[in-house]
Protein backbone atom coordinates (compact mmCIF):
# COMPACT_ATOMS: atom_id res chain seq x y z
CA UNK A 1 0.00 0.00 0.00
CA UNK A 2 2.88 2.31 0.87
CA UNK A 3 4.45 1.62 -2.03
CA UNK A 4 1.86 2.61 -4.55
CA UNK A 5 1.27 5.89 -2.88
CA UNK A 6 4.89 6.19 -2.86
CA UNK A 7 5.24 5.35 -6.54
CA UNK A 8 2.17 8.01 -7.06
CA UNK A 9 3.73 10.72 -5.31
CA UNK A 10 7.01 10.36 -7.67
CA UNK A 11 5.16 10.12 -10.61
CA UNK A 12 4.06 13.02 -9.36
CA UNK A 13 7.01 14.76 -8.98
CA UNK A 14 7.83 14.11 -12.11
CA UNK A 15 4.63 15.50 -14.00
CA UNK A 16 5.51 18.73 -11.74
CA UNK A 17 9.39 18.40 -13.19
CA UNK A 18 8.06 17.67 -16.95
CA UNK A 19 5.50 20.77 -16.35
CA UNK A 20 8.89 22.62 -15.90
CA UNK A 21 10.22 21.68 -18.84
CA UNK A 22 7.84 21.38 -21.43
CA UNK A 23 8.15 24.67 -23.75
CA UNK A 24 4.28 23.65 -26.04
CA UNK A 25 1.56 25.42 -23.96
CA UNK A 26 -0.79 22.39 -25.13
CA UNK A 27 2.20 20.08 -23.45
CA UNK A 28 1.80 21.78 -20.23
CA UNK A 29 -1.62 21.54 -20.29
CA UNK A 30 -1.71 17.56 -20.74
CA UNK A 31 1.15 17.40 -17.95
CA UNK A 32 -1.20 19.33 -15.43
CA UNK A 33 -4.16 16.83 -16.76
CA UNK A 34 -1.62 14.20 -15.88
CA UNK A 35 -1.27 15.47 -12.49
CA UNK A 36 -4.98 16.03 -11.95
CA UNK A 37 -5.44 12.14 -12.78
CA UNK A 38 -2.82 11.32 -10.63
CA UNK A 39 -4.15 13.09 -7.62
CA UNK A 40 -6.97 11.37 -8.28
CA UNK A 41 -5.71 8.48 -7.00
CA UNK A 42 -3.98 10.00 -3.81
CA UNK A 43 -7.88 10.20 -2.02
CA UNK A 44 -7.69 5.85 -2.44
CA UNK A 45 -4.32 5.17 -1.38
CA UNK A 46 -3.75 7.92 1.59
CA UNK A 47 -7.22 7.83 2.93
CA UNK A 48 -9.06 5.52 4.45
CA UNK A 49 -10.37 2.72 2.67
CA UNK A 50 -9.53 1.75 -1.47
CA UNK A 51 -13.48 1.35 -1.54
CA UNK A 52 -14.35 3.82 0.95
CA UNK A 53 -17.60 5.80 -1.02
CA UNK A 54 -16.36 9.18 0.31
CA UNK A 55 -12.52 8.45 -1.08
CA UNK A 56 -14.41 7.29 -4.44
CA UNK A 57 -16.32 10.25 -4.57
CA UNK A 58 -13.46 12.47 -4.29
CA UNK A 59 -11.62 10.63 -6.36
CA UNK A 60 -13.92 10.63 -9.14
CA UNK A 61 -14.77 14.42 -8.89
CA UNK A 62 -10.89 15.19 -8.80
CA UNK A 63 -10.19 12.79 -11.93
CA UNK A 64 -13.10 14.34 -13.61
CA UNK A 65 -12.85 17.81 -13.07
CA UNK A 66 -8.53 18.06 -13.42
CA UNK A 67 -7.83 15.43 -15.84
CA UNK A 68 -11.19 16.56 -18.12
CA UNK A 69 -12.70 19.33 -17.56
CA UNK A 70 -9.89 21.63 -16.58
CA UNK A 71 -7.88 20.20 -19.93
CA UNK A 72 -10.43 20.76 -22.29
CA UNK A 73 -11.52 24.29 -21.09
CA UNK A 74 -7.93 25.70 -21.30
CA UNK A 75 -6.80 23.76 -24.87
CA UNK A 76 -10.38 25.28 -25.66
CA UNK A 77 -9.38 28.80 -24.50
CA UNK A 78 -5.76 27.88 -26.56
CA UNK A 79 -7.46 26.79 -30.00
CA UNK A 80 -9.49 29.79 -29.65
CA UNK A 81 -6.92 32.53 -28.54
CA UNK A 82 -4.93 31.01 -31.74
CA UNK A 83 -1.79 32.62 -29.70
CA UNK A 84 1.52 31.68 -30.63
CA UNK A 85 1.98 27.99 -28.95
CA UNK A 86 5.32 28.43 -27.05
CA UNK A 87 5.87 29.24 -23.42
CA UNK A 88 8.44 31.55 -23.80
CA UNK A 89 9.98 31.82 -19.67
CA UNK A 90 11.16 34.34 -18.40
CA UNK A 91 13.79 31.66 -16.95
CA UNK A 92 15.20 29.18 -18.87
CA UNK A 93 13.50 25.37 -19.29
CA UNK A 94 17.48 23.87 -17.73
CA UNK A 95 17.33 26.51 -14.93
CA UNK A 96 13.86 25.70 -14.13
CA UNK A 97 14.02 21.94 -13.95
CA UNK A 98 17.40 22.72 -11.25
CA UNK A 99 15.16 24.93 -9.77
CA UNK A 100 11.88 22.22 -9.58
CA UNK A 101 14.63 19.81 -7.95
CA UNK A 102 16.13 22.49 -5.07
CA UNK A 103 12.30 23.06 -4.71
CA UNK A 104 11.53 18.95 -3.73
CA UNK A 105 14.95 19.36 -1.40
CA UNK A 106 13.10 22.23 0.12
CA UNK A 107 9.91 20.39 0.85
CA UNK A 108 12.22 17.68 2.10
CA UNK A 109 13.64 19.95 4.72
CA UNK A 110 10.48 21.74 5.49
CA UNK A 111 8.73 18.78 5.70
CA UNK A 112 10.86 16.66 8.07
CA UNK A 113 10.47 19.80 10.53
CA UNK A 114 6.77 20.61 10.18
CA UNK A 115 4.98 19.47 13.32
CA UNK A 116 1.95 17.52 12.72
CA UNK A 117 -1.02 17.10 13.94
CA UNK A 118 -1.86 13.32 13.08
CA UNK A 119 0.02 10.67 11.24
CA UNK A 120 0.66 10.33 7.72
CA UNK A 121 0.78 7.17 5.30
CA UNK A 122 4.26 7.99 3.81
CA UNK A 123 6.98 10.14 5.06
CA UNK A 124 6.60 11.29 1.51
CA UNK A 125 3.32 13.19 1.06
CA UNK A 126 3.84 16.06 3.26
CA UNK A 127 7.55 17.20 1.11
CA UNK A 128 5.74 16.22 -2.55
CA UNK A 129 2.59 18.33 -1.35
CA UNK A 130 4.89 21.05 -0.41
CA UNK A 131 7.14 20.89 -3.78
CA UNK A 132 3.94 20.93 -5.57
CA UNK A 133 2.90 23.92 -4.49
CA UNK A 134 6.00 25.93 -4.51
CA UNK A 135 6.00 24.34 -8.07
CA UNK A 136 2.98 25.99 -9.05
CA UNK A 137 4.42 29.00 -7.55
CA UNK A 138 7.39 29.07 -10.08
CA UNK A 139 5.15 28.45 -13.01
CA UNK A 140 3.29 31.37 -12.01
CA UNK A 141 6.28 34.16 -11.73
CA UNK A 142 8.28 32.64 -14.17
CA UNK A 143 6.31 32.11 -17.23
CA UNK A 144 4.57 34.76 -19.07
CA UNK A 145 1.46 33.55 -21.15
CA UNK A 146 -1.96 33.70 -18.79
CA UNK A 147 -2.88 29.99 -19.44
CA UNK A 148 0.81 29.46 -18.56
CA UNK A 149 -0.47 31.54 -15.02
CA UNK A 150 -3.35 29.61 -14.35
CA UNK A 151 -1.63 26.23 -14.70
CA UNK A 152 0.73 27.74 -12.09
CA UNK A 153 -2.53 28.28 -9.79
CA UNK A 154 -3.88 24.59 -10.59
CA UNK A 155 -0.64 23.04 -9.97
CA UNK A 156 -0.83 25.09 -6.56
CA UNK A 157 -3.98 24.24 -5.86
CA UNK A 158 -2.97 20.49 -6.42
CA UNK A 159 -0.11 20.81 -3.95
CA UNK A 160 -2.46 22.02 -1.30
CA UNK A 161 -5.20 19.01 -2.33
CA UNK A 162 -2.24 16.57 -1.83
CA UNK A 163 -1.13 18.32 1.61
CA UNK A 164 -5.03 18.00 2.70
CA UNK A 165 -5.51 14.56 1.66
CA UNK A 166 -2.64 13.19 3.57
CA UNK A 167 -3.11 15.71 6.41
CA UNK A 168 -6.84 15.60 7.46
CA UNK A 169 -8.26 12.37 5.59
CA UNK A 170 -11.61 13.27 7.52
CA UNK A 171 -12.01 16.59 6.23
CA UNK A 172 -16.04 16.76 5.32
CA UNK A 173 -16.69 15.90 2.04
CA UNK A 174 -18.35 18.99 1.58
CA UNK A 175 -15.39 21.16 1.82
CA UNK A 176 -13.41 19.17 -0.40
CA UNK A 177 -15.99 19.27 -3.38
CA UNK A 178 -16.31 23.41 -2.24
CA UNK A 179 -12.67 23.82 -3.08
CA UNK A 180 -13.16 21.41 -6.43
CA UNK A 181 -16.15 24.34 -7.56
CA UNK A 182 -13.97 26.85 -6.35
CA UNK A 183 -11.37 26.21 -8.45
CA UNK A 184 -13.54 25.04 -11.29
CA UNK A 185 -15.56 28.64 -11.34
CA UNK A 186 -11.71 30.24 -11.04
CA UNK A 187 -10.60 28.03 -14.33
CA UNK A 188 -13.94 28.97 -15.58
CA UNK A 189 -13.13 32.66 -15.19
CA UNK A 190 -9.80 32.64 -15.99
CA UNK A 191 -10.83 31.25 -19.71
CA UNK A 192 -12.64 33.86 -20.17
CA UNK A 193 -10.22 36.30 -19.14
CA UNK A 194 -7.59 34.94 -21.55
CA UNK A 195 -10.37 35.00 -24.63
CA UNK A 196 -10.85 38.65 -23.10
CA UNK A 197 -7.11 39.41 -23.15
CA UNK A 198 -6.12 38.45 -26.13
CA UNK A 199 -9.08 40.24 -28.14
CA UNK A 200 -7.86 43.39 -26.63
CA UNK A 201 -3.95 42.79 -27.47
CA UNK A 202 -4.05 40.19 -30.12
CA UNK A 203 -1.81 38.25 -27.57
CA UNK A 204 -1.89 36.24 -24.25
CA UNK A 205 0.99 37.77 -22.62
CA UNK A 206 0.63 39.24 -19.58
CA UNK A 207 3.55 41.88 -19.34
CA UNK A 208 0.79 43.44 -21.65
CA UNK A 209 -1.20 44.07 -18.88
CA UNK A 210 0.63 46.32 -17.05
CA UNK A 211 -0.23 48.82 -19.96
CA UNK A 212 -3.46 49.00 -18.21
CA UNK A 213 -3.63 52.79 -16.51
CA UNK A 214 -5.84 55.68 -16.48
CA UNK A 215 -2.81 57.95 -18.32
CA UNK A 216 -0.32 57.47 -20.13
CA UNK A 217 3.26 58.73 -19.52
CA UNK A 218 3.90 61.48 -22.15
CA UNK B 1 31.29 -18.36 -9.84
CA UNK B 2 34.20 -17.07 -9.93
CA UNK B 3 34.78 -17.95 -13.88
CA UNK B 4 32.32 -14.97 -14.90
CA UNK B 5 35.01 -13.10 -13.23
CA UNK B 6 38.10 -13.71 -15.30
CA UNK B 7 36.04 -14.22 -18.30
CA UNK B 8 34.11 -10.87 -18.41
CA UNK B 9 37.07 -8.78 -19.57
CA UNK B 10 38.13 -10.92 -22.23
CA UNK B 11 33.98 -11.46 -23.71
CA UNK B 12 34.17 -7.47 -23.31
CA UNK B 13 37.21 -7.42 -25.63
CA UNK B 14 35.78 -9.97 -28.37
CA UNK B 15 32.34 -8.94 -27.99
CA UNK B 16 31.94 -4.81 -27.46
CA UNK B 17 32.01 -4.71 -31.57
CA UNK B 18 29.38 -6.33 -32.11
CA UNK B 19 27.18 -4.25 -30.19
CA UNK B 20 27.63 -1.85 -32.77
CA UNK B 21 26.95 -4.48 -35.25
CA UNK B 22 23.61 -5.26 -33.72
CA UNK B 23 22.55 -1.67 -33.38
CA UNK B 24 23.02 -1.09 -37.13
CA UNK B 25 21.49 -3.81 -37.84
CA UNK B 26 18.25 -3.01 -35.81
CA UNK B 27 18.22 0.80 -37.60
CA UNK B 28 18.33 -1.26 -41.12
CA UNK B 29 15.27 -3.52 -40.26
CA UNK B 30 13.67 -0.72 -39.14
CA UNK B 31 14.27 1.26 -42.40
CA UNK B 32 13.39 -1.76 -44.03
CA UNK B 33 16.58 -2.20 -45.23
CA UNK B 34 19.35 -5.60 -45.31
CA UNK B 35 21.56 -3.64 -43.34
CA UNK B 36 25.55 -4.37 -43.32
CA UNK B 37 26.50 -7.60 -41.69
CA UNK B 38 26.32 -7.52 -37.87
CA UNK B 39 29.78 -8.31 -38.26
CA UNK B 40 30.98 -5.46 -40.37
CA UNK B 41 32.68 -3.58 -36.73
CA UNK B 42 35.35 -6.20 -37.23
CA UNK B 43 35.74 -5.95 -40.90
CA UNK B 44 36.74 -2.18 -40.12
CA UNK B 45 38.48 -2.63 -37.39
CA UNK B 46 40.59 -5.17 -39.43
CA UNK B 47 41.04 -2.70 -42.42
CA UNK B 48 41.81 0.53 -40.50
CA UNK B 49 44.70 -1.81 -38.72
CA UNK B 50 46.09 -2.61 -41.98
CA UNK B 51 46.43 1.01 -42.96
CA UNK B 52 49.20 3.21 -42.24
CA UNK B 53 49.10 6.47 -40.30
CA UNK B 54 49.41 10.06 -41.51
CA UNK B 55 49.88 12.65 -38.91
CA UNK B 56 49.72 16.73 -39.44
CA UNK B 57 52.95 18.73 -39.07
CA UNK B 58 50.81 20.59 -36.39
CA UNK B 59 50.10 18.00 -33.79
CA UNK B 60 52.43 16.70 -31.49
CA UNK B 61 53.15 13.49 -29.10
CA UNK B 62 49.71 14.40 -27.44
CA UNK B 63 47.54 13.63 -30.84
CA UNK B 64 49.67 10.36 -30.93
CA UNK B 65 49.20 8.77 -27.65
CA UNK B 66 45.67 10.07 -26.98
CA UNK B 67 43.85 6.81 -28.91
CA UNK B 68 45.97 4.67 -26.55
CA UNK B 69 45.78 6.52 -23.59
CA UNK B 70 42.13 6.33 -24.25
CA UNK B 71 41.32 2.67 -25.11
CA UNK B 72 44.12 2.00 -22.15
CA UNK B 73 41.41 3.57 -19.46
CA UNK B 74 38.11 1.63 -20.86
CA UNK B 75 40.31 -1.40 -20.83
CA UNK B 76 41.26 -1.03 -17.20
CA UNK B 77 37.37 0.01 -16.44
CA UNK B 78 36.14 -3.39 -18.04
CA UNK B 79 38.24 -4.99 -15.17
CA UNK B 80 36.59 -2.54 -12.50
CA UNK B 81 32.83 -3.65 -13.82
CA UNK B 82 31.07 -6.67 -12.73
CA UNK B 83 29.18 -8.96 -15.24
CA UNK B 84 27.26 -11.89 -15.21
CA UNK B 85 26.75 -12.51 -11.35
CA UNK B 86 29.97 -12.36 -9.93
CA UNK B 87 32.21 -9.91 -8.80
CA UNK B 88 34.69 -8.46 -11.34
CA UNK B 89 38.42 -8.25 -10.84
CA UNK B 90 39.06 -5.08 -9.27
CA UNK B 91 36.59 -4.76 -6.48
CA UNK B 92 36.88 -2.60 -3.33
CA UNK B 93 34.62 0.02 -2.11
CA UNK B 94 33.87 3.46 -4.04
CA UNK B 95 35.30 1.80 -7.54
CA UNK B 96 32.25 3.53 -9.13
CA UNK B 97 34.42 6.57 -9.16
CA UNK B 98 36.97 4.84 -10.47
CA UNK B 99 35.32 3.44 -13.53
CA UNK B 100 33.31 7.04 -13.42
CA UNK B 101 37.33 8.16 -13.74
CA UNK B 102 38.90 6.09 -16.30
CA UNK B 103 35.67 7.13 -18.68
CA UNK B 104 36.37 10.87 -17.87
CA UNK B 105 40.26 9.91 -18.52
CA UNK B 106 39.44 8.35 -21.66
CA UNK B 107 36.87 11.20 -22.98
CA UNK B 108 40.04 14.05 -21.72
CA UNK B 109 42.63 12.22 -24.23
CA UNK B 110 40.29 12.79 -27.35
CA UNK B 111 39.27 15.97 -26.02
CA UNK B 112 43.32 17.09 -26.34
CA UNK B 113 43.76 15.30 -29.12
CA UNK B 114 41.41 17.29 -30.66
CA UNK B 115 42.96 20.73 -29.84
CA UNK B 116 46.04 19.39 -30.54
CA UNK B 117 45.18 19.43 -34.28
CA UNK B 118 44.14 23.29 -33.90
CA UNK B 119 40.93 22.53 -36.10
CA UNK B 120 38.82 25.28 -35.43
CA UNK B 121 35.76 22.27 -36.11
CA UNK B 122 37.73 19.94 -33.59
CA UNK B 123 37.76 22.80 -31.23
CA UNK B 124 34.35 23.13 -31.50
CA UNK B 125 33.39 19.43 -30.95
CA UNK B 126 35.74 19.59 -28.00
CA UNK B 127 34.31 21.89 -26.24
CA UNK B 128 30.69 20.33 -27.09
CA UNK B 129 32.14 16.72 -25.92
CA UNK B 130 33.40 18.46 -22.31
CA UNK B 131 29.69 20.60 -22.45
CA UNK B 132 27.62 17.46 -22.08
CA UNK B 133 29.91 15.33 -20.22
CA UNK B 134 30.20 17.96 -17.76
CA UNK B 135 25.79 17.69 -17.20
CA UNK B 136 26.15 13.61 -18.31
CA UNK B 137 28.86 12.93 -15.13
CA UNK B 138 26.39 14.29 -12.39
CA UNK B 139 24.07 12.10 -13.70
CA UNK B 140 25.81 8.86 -13.50
CA UNK B 141 27.64 9.98 -10.26
CA UNK B 142 24.24 10.55 -8.98
CA UNK B 143 22.75 7.30 -10.13
CA UNK B 144 25.50 5.09 -9.09
CA UNK B 145 25.76 6.53 -5.33
CA UNK B 146 21.84 5.60 -5.09
CA UNK B 147 22.22 2.62 -6.53
CA UNK B 148 24.71 2.08 -4.02
CA UNK B 149 23.00 3.44 -1.06
CA UNK B 150 19.91 0.58 -2.23
CA UNK B 151 22.31 -2.14 -2.34
CA UNK B 152 24.11 -1.25 0.99
CA UNK B 153 27.99 -0.76 -0.63
CA UNK B 154 29.59 1.65 -2.63
CA UNK B 155 31.45 -0.94 -5.00
CA UNK B 156 30.00 -2.13 -8.44
CA UNK B 157 29.98 -5.55 -7.71
CA UNK B 158 28.30 -5.29 -4.19
CA UNK B 159 25.74 -3.46 -6.35
CA UNK B 160 25.57 -6.00 -8.82
CA UNK B 161 25.09 -8.74 -5.73
CA UNK B 162 22.68 -6.88 -4.26
CA UNK B 163 20.18 -6.46 -7.57
CA UNK B 164 17.34 -8.87 -7.16
CA UNK B 165 13.48 -9.16 -7.67
CA UNK B 166 13.53 -8.81 -4.27
CA UNK B 167 15.57 -5.49 -3.91
CA UNK B 168 13.17 -3.57 -7.17
CA UNK B 169 9.66 -4.55 -4.93
CA UNK B 170 12.20 -3.49 -1.99
CA UNK B 171 13.62 -0.20 -3.02
CA UNK B 172 10.25 1.15 -5.09
CA UNK B 173 10.41 3.89 -7.65
CA UNK B 174 13.81 4.09 -6.97
CA UNK B 175 15.41 1.70 -9.16
CA UNK B 176 13.61 2.44 -12.28
CA UNK B 177 14.07 6.05 -11.69
CA UNK B 178 17.84 5.03 -11.68
CA UNK B 179 17.33 3.11 -15.09
CA UNK B 180 16.03 5.67 -16.69
CA UNK B 181 19.01 8.43 -15.63
CA UNK B 182 21.70 5.67 -16.82
CA UNK B 183 19.47 5.06 -20.44
CA UNK B 184 19.99 8.55 -20.88
CA UNK B 185 23.71 8.73 -19.90
CA UNK B 186 24.67 5.91 -21.65
CA UNK B 187 22.74 7.62 -24.89
CA UNK B 188 24.51 10.98 -24.29
CA UNK B 189 28.15 9.34 -23.66
CA UNK B 190 28.29 6.83 -26.63
CA UNK B 191 27.31 9.84 -28.63
CA UNK B 192 23.91 8.14 -29.34
CA UNK B 193 21.23 9.43 -31.71
CA UNK B 194 18.47 11.96 -29.11
CA UNK B 195 22.39 13.74 -28.38
CA UNK B 196 24.41 12.74 -31.30
CA UNK B 197 24.30 11.22 -34.50
CA UNK B 198 26.69 9.01 -34.86
CA UNK B 199 26.12 8.27 -38.81
CA UNK B 200 26.39 12.22 -39.18
CA UNK B 201 29.38 13.98 -41.25
CA UNK B 202 28.25 18.01 -40.58
CA UNK B 203 30.11 20.00 -38.46
CA UNK B 204 27.47 21.60 -37.07
CA UNK B 205 25.59 19.31 -35.43
CA UNK B 206 28.08 16.66 -34.61
CA UNK B 207 29.80 15.97 -31.17
CA UNK B 208 32.21 13.11 -30.75
CA UNK B 209 32.67 12.45 -34.42
CA UNK B 210 33.95 15.90 -35.14
CA UNK B 211 36.92 15.37 -32.67
CA UNK B 212 38.20 12.50 -34.08
CA UNK B 213 38.29 13.61 -37.98
CA UNK B 214 42.07 13.99 -38.15
CA UNK B 215 42.92 10.24 -36.55
CA UNK B 216 43.56 8.17 -39.49
CA UNK B 217 44.44 4.18 -40.08
CA UNK B 218 45.44 2.37 -36.78
CA UNK B 219 44.91 5.54 -34.55
CA UNK B 220 41.19 5.98 -35.82
CA UNK B 221 40.77 1.56 -35.05
CA UNK B 222 42.18 2.37 -31.78
CA UNK B 223 39.34 4.88 -31.27
CA UNK B 224 36.29 2.64 -32.43
CA UNK B 225 37.38 -0.16 -30.20
CA UNK B 226 37.67 2.22 -27.46
CA UNK B 227 34.26 3.29 -28.66
CA UNK B 228 32.71 0.44 -28.53
CA UNK B 229 34.39 -0.68 -25.53
CA UNK B 230 32.88 1.97 -23.80
CA UNK B 231 29.53 1.06 -24.99
CA UNK B 232 29.92 -2.15 -23.35
CA UNK B 233 31.49 -1.11 -19.78
CA UNK B 234 28.20 1.50 -19.26
CA UNK B 235 25.85 -1.19 -21.04
CA UNK B 236 26.97 -3.71 -18.44
CA UNK B 237 26.18 -1.02 -15.73
CA UNK B 238 22.69 -0.56 -16.96
CA UNK B 239 22.42 -4.19 -17.81
CA UNK B 240 23.69 -5.21 -14.00
CA UNK B 241 21.13 -2.63 -12.46
CA UNK B 242 18.19 -3.49 -14.84
CA UNK B 243 18.36 -7.11 -15.07
CA UNK B 244 17.74 -7.81 -11.26
CA UNK B 245 17.37 -11.93 -12.23
CA UNK B 246 19.78 -14.99 -10.86
CA UNK B 247 19.41 -18.32 -11.43
CA UNK B 248 22.77 -19.41 -9.10
CA UNK B 249 24.04 -21.53 -11.69
CA UNK B 250 27.35 -19.23 -12.76
CA UNK B 251 26.27 -20.03 -16.81
CA UNK B 252 22.66 -19.51 -16.92
CA UNK B 253 23.98 -16.10 -15.37
CA UNK B 254 26.48 -15.15 -17.85
CA UNK B 255 23.73 -15.99 -20.49
CA UNK B 256 21.19 -14.05 -18.61
CA UNK B 257 23.62 -10.91 -18.97
CA UNK B 258 24.74 -11.42 -22.36
CA UNK B 259 21.59 -11.81 -23.48
CA UNK B 260 20.39 -8.26 -21.39
CA UNK B 261 23.54 -6.98 -23.67
CA UNK B 262 21.76 -8.05 -26.97
CA UNK B 263 18.61 -5.94 -25.93
CA UNK B 264 20.01 -3.14 -24.86
CA UNK B 265 21.93 -3.13 -28.22
CA UNK B 266 18.54 -3.68 -29.98
CA UNK B 267 16.74 -1.22 -27.19
CA UNK B 268 18.94 1.60 -28.89
CA UNK B 269 18.38 0.79 -31.91
CA UNK B 270 14.88 1.21 -31.54
CA UNK B 271 15.27 4.74 -29.71
CA UNK B 272 17.51 5.75 -32.66
CA UNK B 273 14.77 4.37 -35.65
CA UNK B 274 12.36 6.18 -33.64
CA UNK B 275 13.46 8.99 -32.35
CA UNK B 276 14.63 12.33 -34.33
CA UNK B 277 17.77 14.19 -33.05
CA UNK B 278 17.48 16.97 -30.12
CA UNK B 279 18.07 19.98 -31.05
CA UNK B 280 21.90 21.16 -29.83
CA UNK B 281 20.48 23.64 -27.24
CA UNK B 282 17.74 20.68 -25.65
CA UNK B 283 20.44 18.15 -24.67
CA UNK B 284 21.31 20.13 -21.92
CA UNK B 285 17.77 20.10 -20.35
CA UNK B 286 17.48 15.84 -21.47
CA UNK B 287 20.90 15.71 -19.30
CA UNK B 288 19.96 17.90 -16.35
CA UNK B 289 16.21 16.29 -16.72
CA UNK B 290 18.30 12.91 -16.12
CA UNK B 291 20.50 14.33 -14.10
CA UNK B 292 17.36 15.23 -11.16
CA UNK B 293 15.52 12.03 -11.97
CA UNK B 294 18.71 10.53 -10.34
CA UNK B 295 18.93 13.18 -7.58
CA UNK B 296 15.13 12.13 -6.48
CA UNK B 297 16.38 8.10 -6.73
CA UNK B 298 18.98 9.06 -4.14
CA UNK B 299 16.55 11.15 -2.06
CA UNK B 300 14.43 8.15 -2.32
CA UNK B 301 16.98 5.70 -1.12
CA UNK B 302 17.88 8.18 1.57
CA UNK B 303 14.66 8.92 3.19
Amino acid sequence: MTGWLDTLLVLIVLTNLKLLGTSRLGGCIRVVAAQGVLLGGLPLLAGGGLLAPRALLLAAAGVGLKGIVFPWLLLRALREAKVQREVQPYLGFTASMLIGAGVLGIGLWAGSRLPLPTAVRSSLLVPVALATMLTGLLVVVSRSKAITQVLGYLVFENGIYAFGVGIAPDAPVLVELGILLDVFVAVFVMGIMIFHINREFDDIDTERLSELRDWRPE
Amino acid sequence: MRTWTWLHPLIALAFAPLLGGLIARTKAVFAGRTGAPVLQPYFDLAKLFRKGAVYSRTTTTVFRAAPTVGLAAIIVATLVVPFGGAPALLAFPGDFLLVVGLLAIGRFATVIAALDTGSSFEGMGASREVQFAALAEPALFLSLAAAGLAAGGSSLSRMQAAASVESWLAAGPALPLIAAALIAVVLAENSRIPVDDPNTHLELTMIHEVMILDHGGPDLGLILYGAALKLWVMGALLVNIVLPFRAGDAWVDGGISLAGMVLLAVAIGTIESSMARLRLTRVPQLLVGAATLAALALVLVLR
